[in-house]
């Protein structure tokens, strides 16, 4: 799961209230292509089209955060804007996500590579030619080596730990593969799934066909590393660059700042627009003060891309000019709860659905911030983004929000427990999660079911606190809060983790409800295999029904943020990719 | 003189190894033993139990904890090795370890921030001692008077509200409405020393507020006693001049008790002043830290409490020292 961070302060009604009659709330226009080259303004411009097209280079362009990335190596980091500034500056990847508005934008292109890859072997083997002329910020080509040099270091859990391993999960394939720095391999680069006939080749062989494979690719974990250059968990101190600015200084928790690299050669890349001189990142600037900068026009974005805070809504939504030069993109962030198939009495599906009924939506969606900086009513476990994504796939009747009573109490009775059950809502003590608990507690209270909250440390929560079944079981959480972004926009991206009943684990387990429906595993396996994506997001909307019928999750809220921009930029627009603006295209007039 | 000093540093390098142990054991030792296992925290979402033995033998959290603790204080002494991938890589002493989070070398970050954690607590140590013993002298000596009425008001105010409520309002006025301070990101005295000050007048006036309330109402108590002690009337009765009666025999008594509350005051915000520079987006030890919190990064947080021991102790060996020259019977004993 790609993380958010950003500090977030949970809502009050009232306020959230006030936003969510202001916004536009549930606008689910879809951008078409013809609009992105047009320019388009005012409110939610840039989720449509993009905002102030230019060519304009030069300028410096101010970015913001209130927090360091997790890493600036590649290999190591997490946060979804560290990616989407990795790929936008300094890492470039075989394949990249394409940088344009809507729908578009959640393709891949080719970025090292010449094109997209040869496929052969039944889907097991894929073949990429490098293009001529890229190289390292040293002037030095990248070569097919380097690429499996970067691979690897992935495998170096041991050194690199936090980043995705997902490439390990495909490419180790029993080899036990330890990463390059235990490698008896003399030229280091030991691992067998991968080959290099030549400098500008290189060949991934797969043990079974994974039709997602080329996301795994775009990840910038999967970019070039220097044999050479490589300095281990120091790397991301100073990395080396392949895209169109270098490190030129860091000052961790304070202040990076990037410069052209002049040994990129902008012939090579159909990605990045490259348009400003320099990219300062300022860090460690007090979410609040950074809303007072972004509004007096001193910053350009806030990199977080998480929203305004609580305090700053009013004066984006209720002033016109301001409101003109904001956007609530839908983040491809879900919010939901699980339901603990495990743990008496959800074992009965139909206390399942009596939750699913007894669900106040609205409420939730208020305490998350309300339509406009908290989200959209979710009804189906496919947010917008992912392909597969049905809105009209809403087996228990929730886009309104609303809670039906009466059915639950139906459900209820034919869960043997007419006059209710007491659970307990598992969620973190951070954020607006209790909030949000809070309000669920009080809409199962209505139909008699009482639900005690156990909030926890928000560190652990998800590895240990309801990623460990053991612990769900003993400490009787029927209910578990949780949110989850996918890592790359497909069915298998997003939804797999969460559902494969053949995952689930003792600790780090994301299937929190512990479904393991055969159909659902399965229809799983033929959505990884099929190569035709429009035939794929079929089979991923499917096991999507098979999982809403199972009532074992509730998602409640689509996630939304508020984020604003400074005026003065240009080409702005939201990639659907990453739910934030595209960095890589972002520019400034002056 | 020697030997009290003598005895007082020894007295604090014990002191130090006490925090360090009984800090490393919470930290450290109190997870563990509830069960927690710390290196979960610094894995990825989807490490396997492989990727997680793996980093708790990075991070040395596989060895007993006596072990851990041994080589964190060898490593103050005399420095450690650390494996970094593709080489080993020396941490000098005195090493404080490596970020769980970044591998970053902890003694070095925290002498980077501590200009910025310097800077902004003697700049607001001035302000509240200056206007906070002043507005105690004077509340004192014109007890009961409108001067006296707004000095406790103002000190009241000042001990009542947060420092995130007065240094928000303050940034909202002073920065984004009237224009009269710069925000924007620290810089340093070296670089631009009107910028320097610029950037910190009002974090010095906010954190400057909150202390010299408290110098004022000790101030004044601690007057209002001394003035009616008899060596005070004695010296009015001599004929001395009330600036000099004042000035010179009442304010040594009531230096006494603010020496000592000063130095622990200073020493605790050279550790850091936590909520001021997040408030003001202060880079210094105090962001240091709650960014370390937030992350569970252990050895930062294990640094930074230590540095604030240490920064407490030395302030207090020096109130010590400063007690003995004001008051010489204090060596004595």
């Amino acid at each position: 799961m790609r993380m958010r961070t950003g500090a977030l302060v949970a809502g009050s009604a009232a306020i959230a209230l006030v936003l969510s009659a202001c916004g536009s709330g549930g606008d689910d226009k879809k951008p078409s292509t013809g609009e992105s080259t047009a320019g388009v303004t005012g409110f939610n411009a840039a989720t449509k089209g993009v905002v102030n097209p230019s060519d304009k280079k030069g300028g410096t362009l101010k970015l913001v955060n209130h927090s360091d990335a997790d890493s600036w190596d590649p290999v190591r980091a997490y946060y979804a804007w560290v990616w989407n500034f990795q790929k936008g500056y300094y890492v470039r990847t075989l394949l990249t996500n394409a940088s344009k508005p809507g729908e578009d934008g959640l393709k891949l292109e080719p970025d090292l590579a010449e094109k997209l890859p040869e496929i052969t072997d039944g889907g097991k083997t894929y073949t990429f030619k490098l293009k001529a002329g890229v190289k390292f910020e040293d002037g030095s080509p990248i070569t097919s080596k380097d690429i499996k040099y970067g691979i690897e270091r992935v495998f170096a859990q041991d050194i690199l730990s936090g980043g995705p391993t997902y490439i390990v999960d495909v490419l180790d394939q029993d080899q036990k593969y330890p990463g390059p720095y235990k490698d008896t391999d003399p030229d280091k680069l030991g691992l067998k799934s991968i080959q290099t006939p030549d400098d500008t080749t290189i060949v991934f062989k797969l043990k079974e066909p994974l039709s997602d494979f080329n996301y795994l690719l775009a990840m910038p974990g999967a970019g070039p590393v220097q044999k050479a250059k490589d300095t281990g968990d120091k790397y991301g101190d100073k990395p080396v660059s392949t895209g169109p600015y270098k490190f030129q200084s860091f000052d961790p928790g304070k202040k990076l700042t990037l410069v052209r690299n002049e040994n990129w050669d902008p012939k090579t890349d159909t990605i990045r627009k490259a348009l400003p001189d320099q990219i300062d990142l300022t860090i460690g600037t007090a979410v609040e003060e950074i809303d007072n900068q972004l509004l007096a026009g001193d910053v350009d974005i806030d990199t977080a891309q998480t929203g305004v805070q609580q305090g700053a809504q009013p004066k984006i939504l209720l002033e016109a000019d301001k409101k003109a030069n904001a956007d609530t993109p839908t983040t491809g962030f879900i919010r939901y709860f699980s339901i603990n198939t495990k743990v008496p009495p959800f074992d009965n599906i139909h206390c399942r659905k009596a939750v699913q009924y007894a669900t106040d939506k609205v409420t939730m969606q208020t305490a998350r911030g309300g339509a406009d900086a908290g989200g959209d009513i979710a009804v189906n476990m496919l947010p917008p983004n992912i392909a597969g994504h049905d809105p009209a796939l809403d087996p228990y009747n929730t886009k309104s929000g609303k809670p039906q009573i009466d059915k639950a109490k139906e459900e209820l009775a034919a869960c043997g427990k007419k006059d209710g059950f007491d659970t307990v809502i598992a969620t973190r003590n951070a954020g607006k999660e209790p909030k949000t608990a809070e309000a669920l507690q009080a809409a199962l209270k209505n139909v008699g079911i009482n639900a005690r909250l156990d909030p926890t440390d928000a560190s652990l929560y998800f590895r240990s606190t309801i990623g460990a079944p053991s612990n769900t079981h003993a400490k009787g959480y029927g209910l578990m809060m949780a949110g989850w972004g996918a890592d790359f926009p497909t069915g298998y991206g997003f939804l797999s983790i969460l559902v494969d009943g053949r995952t689930i684990s003792q600790s780090g387990n994301n299937n929190y409800a512990e479904l393991n429906n055969s159909e659902v595993n399965s229809l799983i396996d033929k959505a990884k295999a099929e190569t035709d994506p429009k035939k794929a997001a079929d089979i991923w909307g499917q096991i999507n029904k098979v999982v809403m019928d199972e009532a074992v999750m509730v998602p409640f809220v689509y996630d939304k943020a508020l984020n604003y921009r400074n005026p003065r930029l240009t080409n702005v627009f939201v990639t659907e990719y990453y739910g934030m603006y595209d960095f890589a295209s972002l520019g400034v007039t002056k | 003189m020697i030997n009290y000093i003598l005895r007082r540093l020894v007295t604090a390098v014990a002191l130090l190894v006490a925090v360090s142990a009984v800090t490393f054991l919470i930290f450290f030792a109190i997870p563990k033993a509830a069960g927690a296992d710390p290196a979960q925290m610094y894995v990825g979402k989807s490490a396997t139990p492989r990727d997680v033995e793996a980093t708790r033998v990075k991070l040395g959290l596989d060895q007993p904890i006596y072990i851990q603790y041994g080589r964190f204080l060898k490593g103050i002494v005399a420095g450690r090795d650390y494996n970094n991938g593709p080489s080993v890589t020396h941490c000098s002493a005195p090493c404080f370890g490596y970020s769980f989070r970044t591998d970053r070398e902890v003694w070095p970050l925290l002498i980077d921030r501590l200009p910025v954690t310097v800077s902004l607590a003697l700049g607001a140590a001035v302000i509240w001692l200056l206007f906070g013993v002043a507005g105690g002298v004077i509340s004192a000596l014109r007890r009961g008077s409108i001067a006296d009425r707004t000095a406790m008001i103002i000190a009241l105010a000042g001990v009542s509200l947060p420092i995130y409520f007065t240094g928000l309002v303050a940034q909202q006025l002073f920065v984004h409405t009237w224009n009269i301070f710069e925000g924007g990101e620290y810089v340093n005295f070296k670089d631009d020393p009107a910028g320097w000050a610029n950037k910190l007048f009002l974090a010095w006036v906010t954190l400057a507020l909150l202390f010299a309330a408290q110098y004022t109402r000790l101030t004044r108590a601690q007057m209002l006693e001394t003035m009616s002690e008899d060596y005070v009337r004695t010296a009015r009765a001599k004929g001395l001049k009330e600036r000099v009666v004042v000035g010179k025999h009442a304010m040594r008594s009531v230096l006494t008790p603010i020496v000592t509350i000063f130095g622990l005051d200073l020493g605790g915000l050279l550790g850091g002043a936590i909520l001021t520079e997040s408030v003001f987006s202060l880079p210094g030890i105090g962001r240091l830290s709650i960014d370390a919190v937030n992350v569970k990064d252990l050895p930062i947080i294990l640094g930074v409490t230590l540095f604030g021991a240490f920064f407490i102790v030395i302030a207090n060996l020096l109130v010590d020292l400063l007690y003995a020259v004001i008051d010489p019977r204090v060596r004595l004993s």
